[in-house]
């Protein structure tokens, strides 16, 4: 074919086109394989925090733990502890890592550790997001609930006019005002929710995450 | 580390490789594959991603035909258990059916009757993140399936009872490495391709002894230093150009020769990565026992369209222009219908032309196959740019197919959709997303006034003529189509559940069953007794409910509300 008789606009014609209208493994074996199951389950558990020993810090991997500074995870402002000033009432996001202050540990060692850290006004939290928030900052896994994704835009609702938080990968959407509630897409329970302190005028860890950090695995 | 942490995470690591099996197996007098089932599978077998190693997708069996598919109904259903695309064909050996799910979840039953014998469950890792959770199947060789899993490992399983037998780990997960295809199985060879263009990986195919799953070869798709194509790239911008691989490969059994489609460069925009960029968007021909790349074409060059043209092209032995030509058939992802000649050596151009409407192709260079671009429909950075289609292509990966009765090709296609994006640098953080544009500035529109979206086509690749042609008016099709020796095309991949049967003939819509979910995965027909079956997975997800998404965004009437959750449907003709 010459490139002269390339039909770039006809070709969706169509000589003949039609429209739609409008055993038995007994019950020991059983028992067996349900506590070989339960305790795989149970200890891969243990799997969740990959280690990297050799290639992080001590307590790089672990999750955040109450009194630990938060750092920004990106940007110019890598490793740089945040503080209220930092968050723009309102949004974006910031991104950060947890660190421990006694050792000086970030702890970067596990994507499960990703926290997104947020200034909304406090009169638009509910009272359980609120009773975790300092000043309107409010903190979360940057862990999707559905496949594991980075959670990393902040975007008008597909479905409301408010800014949600929104997963790319597959369009899920949370509320950070409602303690990260699940407002569309395919995610099946909220981002875990990492409770707030202020010590010191600086931003710390107030407890351990609430609810789970990560995707979901097969039933 | 302490020697008991240590220990701990020795213990750890053991028993997260241990799969739950249960089930009422093992399975008693398995029949074992071999090179001479898998070149001449038996006609009652589906045994292969596309039955046989021509990627032809077309079964022998004629029990149900255009005269009594409107009695075909539901004879056993089976719920996988997950959510997610299931988009696997069911893999059946002499009734005995295979079902790959998404999660790194295997089913093994009983294909006349839907009890189960065992089923595997990978322990994926807690911090895995799956950008497509799906799995496309299992390979099979001797008393083994083969399963390539979203943590980037090639697990063989013991057919009769799910047990693993090896597990290799291919690449690094947290680098974005994963795997979604089923492997294809060439004389003892199980042979992988990687996913993760989206993660600036540098793509590859690459090959396992099915006995031990000792790793015999692999093969860059962007040629390295020395490399013949490596000067299509300039610096080191091959060193993370994309090329994923992760659609299984068919197989010229003749000519010993594998034909694998390779995936988008990255990041999107060209001018990142200015040069033809071999071998992204391109077939490449390679010798299974060595990995060797013998020849390739290249479909377009310099992607930006993030147009994967990683559907492997399918085999057909074709008369054209006076003379007969033993053709690869690709319709592309960049909107193309493409009929190339294999030869030992070459890969010849043949025909080209657009079986969706494009604003991208200006023509296509006639002794080269190169297609020449229109600079206003390609991406750059610092200015959106908008194209047709939209970077789901004229067809994405699911599969066409091929009758050897009528002669036609089969379709997936997609109309009256375009994309645009604005091209940013972003610098490459290993194992995140790596686009080259902001996620949320992706976009799907549906053309103004468009009264259809799907379009199921019929096109004689002898002369170029679309033969037929059906229209969803509500719905995109996004799912693989199989043709039968009963004159029937049966496909999925529409938003209204429903699983149809067409004439191949003629197009004519001769019955259709509503499922639990959408199908996005390919259909297969098998014989058990003398009885044949047509089966499916039916679990809506990934990049149909994306384009669900985006569709419901357009205002045009259409809901994001495609439920999901898997579940295999068996049918048969009413007794």
């Amino acid at each position: 074919m010459s490139s002269s008789s390339f039909n770039i606009t006809s070709t969706s014609s169509s000589s003949d086109i039609a429209t739609e209208p409008d055993a038995d493994a007994g019950a020991e074996q059983t028992r067996r394989t349900l506590l070989i199951g339960a305790l795989v389950t149970t200890a891969c558990l243990g799997c969740s925090a990959p280690s990297r020993a050799g290639e992080d810090a001590p307590g790089a991997d672990e999750r955040p733990q109450k009194g630990d500074l938060l750092v920004f995870s990106e940007g110019d402002q890598e490793g740089k502890v945040i503080t209220a000033a930092d968050l723009p009432r309102g949004g974006p996001p910031v991104h950060a890592w947890p660190k421990d202050p006694k050792t000086s540990v970030v702890r970067s060692g596990s994507r499960l550790n990703e926290i997104l850290i947020i200034r909304l006004d406090p009169a638009e939290l509910d009272e359980q997001t609120k009773s975790r928030a300092v000043d309107g900052i409010i903190a979360y896994s940057a862990i999707c609930s559905h496949a594991g994704c980075p959670v990393t835009a902040w975007v008008k609702s597909d479905v409301g006019d408010k800014e949600v938080f929104k997963c790319m990968c597959h369009n899920s959407e949370y509320d950070p005002r409602a303690g990260a509630q699940v407002v569309f897409g395919p995610a099946p329970r909220r981002l875990a929710a990492l409770p707030l302190a202020l010590v010191d005028a600086t931003l710390n860890v107030a407890g351990n995450f609430i609810g789970k950090v990560g995707g979901q695995q097969p039933g | 580390m302490t020697r008991k942490q240590w220990l701990l995470s020795g213990f750890v690591a053991f028993t997260c490789l241990v799969p739950i099996a249960a089930g009422a197996g093992p399975i008693e007098n398995y029949s074992p594959v071999t090179a001479q089932r898998l070149e001449n599978p038996e006609a009652g077998n589906w045994m292969l991603y596309r039955r046989t190693y021509d990627g032809q997708g077309y079964s022998t069996l004629d029990q149900i035909n255009t005269s009594n598919v409107k009695n075909l109904t539901p004879v056993w259903t089976f719920a996988t258990g997950v959510v997610e695309g299931h988009e696997a064909p069911p893999i059946v050996n002499n009734g005995v059916m295979f079902v790959a799910t998404p999660m790194g979840q295997v089913i093994a039953l009983n294909a006349k009757t839907g009890d189960e014998y065992w089923r595997y469950k990978r322990q994926l890792p807690d911090d895995l993140f799956q950008l497509h959770p799906t799995s496309r199947g299992v390979g099979l060789w001797d008393d083994k399936l083969y399963l390539a899993t979203t943590d980037d490992h090639v697990v063989a399983l013991d057919a009769k009872t799910g047990k693993v037998v090896w597990d290799t780990k291919v690449q690094d997960y947290k680098k974005g490495q994963y795997m979604t295809l089923m492997p294809l199985v060439v004389d003892g060879k199980v042979i992988v391709g990687g996913s993760g263009g989206e993660f600036g990986v540098r793509g590859y195919v690459a090959a396992y002894d099915a006995k031990d799953g000792k790793e015999l070869w692999r093969t860059f798709t962007i040629p390295g230093e020395g490399e013949p194509g490596h000067d299509t790239w300039q610096g080191e911008d091959w060193k993370n150009g994309g090329g994923s691989a992760w659609m299984t490969g068919t197989y010229d059994k003749d000519a010993k020769t594998i034909y694998w489609g390779v995936g988008n460069a990255a990041p999107w925009p060209g001018e990142m990565h200015p040069g033809d960029n071999l071998y992204t968007s391109s077939v490449i021909a390679l010798d299974p026992n060595t990995g060797k790349i013998k020849t390739h074409h290249q479909y377009h060059q310099n992607d930006s369209w993030d147009w994967d043209e990683v559907d492997a092209p399918m085999l057909v032995d074709l008369q054209r222009d006076g003379r007969s030509i033993k053709s690869l058939i690709h319709p592309g992802r960049d909107a193309i219908f493409w009929v190339l000649e294999r030869t030992p050596t070459k890969i010849n151009y043949v025909a080209g032309w657009p079986f969706v409407s494009t604003d991208v192709w200006k023509g296509i260079e006639p002794e080269s196959g190169k297609p020449i671009v229109d600079p206003a429909h390609k991406p750059v950075v610092g200015k959106r740019v908008e194209f047709c289609p939209s970077l789901w292509g004229g067809k994405d990966w699911p599969s066409a197919a091929y009758s050897q009765k009528t002669g036609l090709v089969y379709v997936p296609a997609n109309e009256n959709f375009c994309g645009g994006f604005t091209g940013e640098k972003i610098p490459l953080k290993p194992g995140e997303l790596w686009l080259g544009t902001k996620p949320e500035d992706i976009g799907l529109k549906a053309k103004p006034g468009a009264d259809h979206f799907g379009e199921l086509q019929a096109w004689d690749p002898t002369t170029g003529k679309k033969v037929w042609q059906h229209n969803f008016p509500k719905s995109q099709l996004f799912g693989s189509v199989t043709a039968t020796a009963g004159d029937l095309v049966f496909a999925g991949g529409t938003n209204d559940r429903n699983f149809r049967a067409f004439n191949a003939k003629t197009g004519e819509l001769l019955w259709e069953q509503k499922t639990n979910s959408g199908i996005m995965g390919m259909p297969i027909s098998y014989e058990v007794d003398g009885t044949q079956y047509i089966a499916i997975q039916s679990g809506w997800g990934v990049d149909a409910q994306r384009i669900q998404d985006a569709l419901a965004t357009n205002d045009i009437g259409i809901e994001s509300n495609v439920p999901q959750g898997g579940v295999v449907w068996v049918f048969a003709l009413k007794k």
